[in-house]
């Protein structure tokens, strides 16, 4: 029998992967296919205070092994959401991980307030690296100073456990996630999407329709493997992994890495039942490596 | 909705760009609806990453069609199955066109451009079983963009084509075609799919004749589920303009409420 749970301190999630934010709506929509119990958690859809609008079309475009996404965080606000989406998350016996966004830090601290006063979310997760709604500036997860004072804002008026999702877009990561401990985040998350480019030569205009877009999928993992392992070196609060997993052999790199739970993104477009498959893959493999504890191999790489 | 990693490819057949493919996927059939669409994998290898949405064109017991036209690499790798080989697919997904009950004994319109034929054929036949007199109107820019004439023919409908060259019935565009006839008749509904630039030009059309019309959008799309909003199109809903999503909100919208580029 192999023990797939995972222990970030602040939360029990009963096997290691989240299915993870913007890829997943707001967790019903997946339902259809399959019990969404199985997983070890989700975060849903980024929200901010007001409903968004979201950017112009197209807001997709592929690339070999990835997909640009310029979503713009379109979304129904915080309140729509804990009036009519979360009663329905409520009953499920999964790790409900509501991901939260601001324009500045007061929408940040406003967002996660309404929420911790909610019943039925695990944890939050800071969204301070979505490449596609920066206000003429930088998200806060560009520097270490502002990823500080957000993270310590949300503190003082939040109750429920922080997550803080960094980016990918800096020259040094690991001092982006040494601020969001310091500043009192149980975990981080990493990475959100890499900020790119698609050019469509016949009309020499860009694919998407707010010129740049965040790059996620398999195009990304080493990338993200690669800052993964930077940041489990560099600090003590749990790390999650993501970028680009695609099965159960991914993700059990991310965990080799130091991560230790998962997020399974573009995925679920590729693969709607990608996550429990993912989560049965992991399974078989522990077994067949004798493991009876995924706490073994949290970064376990050997250099 | 269903998602079947092995729907057997039972038969397939092309004409020119144009291709028909026959599944075996008895749940996904028992449930779909005129109007709505499968996620389809087109290949095991990552490039192209996305599935590829395409309407249904017909069900037949526990088999589905798709027609669609080779317009970039996911289809270019779709037309190369053979009989005999199996699909990763995700449906029945989306809204679909209504299928009214006051249709019955009624002159229904069905306007296809091009590939934009796919999901009427099974609208038609759905108009047929419940009562409803389809007449079809079918266009391309010449003869071989209507490789589904003969079939519809053989259907029975009334089925009216055009072509820009002239090449097979009227010569022009289509939504001329359909202009030329609301002079002669007025139908209780249209319903259409094709170019934007036809849609468009449909949607005035139906707004000048007061009647009552709703158009199948595409888009390129991540998930079809309604999760991810990458396929968000400006809609007026209710007299507010918002981006809905075309996956699941749709793909099927009245026309009036589709705001067109350029409006």
């Amino acid at each position: 029998m192999v023990d797939l749970s995972v222990d970030l301190g602040f939360l029990k999630l009963k096997n290691p992967v989240i299915a993870a934010s913007g890829t997943f709506g707001y967790g019903l929509e997946f339902q259809p296919l399959y019990d969404l119990n199985l997983l070890g958690g989700l975060v849903v859809k980024g929200l901010y205070f007001k409903p968004r609008e979201g950017n112009p079309p197209p807001r997709l475009a592929e690339t070999p092994g990835g997909l640009i996404n310029s979503i713009g965080l379109q979304g129904i606000g915080v309140e729509a959401f804990g009036r009519e989406v979360l009663p329905r998350l409520a009953g499920l016996k999964t790790a409900v991980i509501a991901n939260v966004c601001g324009e500045e830090e007061e929408e940040y601290a406003r967002v996660a307030e309404y929420l911790s006063q909610q019943a039925g979310l695990a944890a939050l997760e800071l969204n301070i690296s979505c490449p596609n709604v920066r206000k003429g500036g930088k998200c806060p997860a560009q520097d270490p100073e502002a990823t500080y004072r957000t993270v310590k804002r949300v503190q003082q008026v939040s109750s429920l456990p922080l997550i803080t999702k960094l980016s990918p877009n800096v020259t040094d990561i690991t001092a982006v996630a040494l601020a969001a401990q310091e500043a009192g985040s149980q975990a981080v998350s990493l990475v959100n999407t890499f900020l790119a480019l698609a050019i469509d030569l016949r009309t020499r205009k860009p694919k998407l329709g707010n010129v740049l877009g965040g790059l996620s999928g398999p195009a990304i993992k080493p990338l993200a493997l690669r800052m993964v392992f930077e940041v489990a070196k560099k600090i003590e609060i749990p790390v999650i992994g993501l970028g680009g997993i695609f099965n159960a052999q991914d993700a059990l790199e991310f965990m080799v890495a130091g991560a230790s739970a998962v997020q399974v993104g573009t995925a679920n477009f590729v693969n709607p039942l990608a996550c429990p498959e993912i989560i049965k893959g992991i399974e078989d493999w522990a077994k067949s490596q004798g493991i009876s504890s995924l706490s073994e191999i949290v970064g376990s790489l050997k250099v | 909705m269903f998602q079947d990693k092995k729907a057997g490819i039972i038969k397939t057949a092309s004409w020119g760009s144009y291709f028909l493919i026959t599944l075996f996927a008895p749940e996904i059939a028992r449930e779909s609806r005129p109007g709505q669409f499968l996620m389809i994998r087109v290949s095991d290898s990552l490039n192209p990453l996305l599935r590829r949405p395409l309407s249904i064109h017909n069900r037949s017991g526990q088999e589905v069609e798709i027609f669609f036209q080779v317009a970039g690499e996911g289809t270019k790798l779709l037309a190369q199955k053979n009989a005999g080989d199996f699909l990763d697919i995700l449906g029945p997904c989306g809204q679909g066109f209504s299928l009214k009950p006051e249709f019955k004994d009624q002159e229904i319109f069905c306007v296809g451009g091009g590939r934009g034929l796919a999901p009427l054929y099974f609208l038609a036949r759905e108009l047929q079983a419940a009562g409803a007199r389809p007449v079809i109107f079918y266009g391309g820019q010449t003869l071989s963009d209507l490789p589904l004439k003969k079939r519809l023919e053989e259907a029975g409908w009334e089925t009216h084509c055009s072509t820009d060259d002239g090449s097979s019935g009227f010569r022009g565009l289509v939504t001329r075609l359909v202009e030329k006839e609301l002079t002669r008749r007025k139908p209780y509904y249209l319903f259409a799919c094709g170019p934007e630039a036809m849609m468009a030009s449909l949607a005035k059309i139906c707004q000048t004749a007061v009647l009552p019309a709703e158009f199948s959008l595409e888009s390129i799309m991540g998930c079809g589920l309604g999760a991810c909003w990458g396929c968000a199109r400006k809609i007026k809903k209710n007299g507010e303009i918002k981006y809905l999503r075309i996956c699941q909100d749709g793909p099927v919208f009245p026309a009036e409420e589709i705001i067109w580029p350029g409006d």
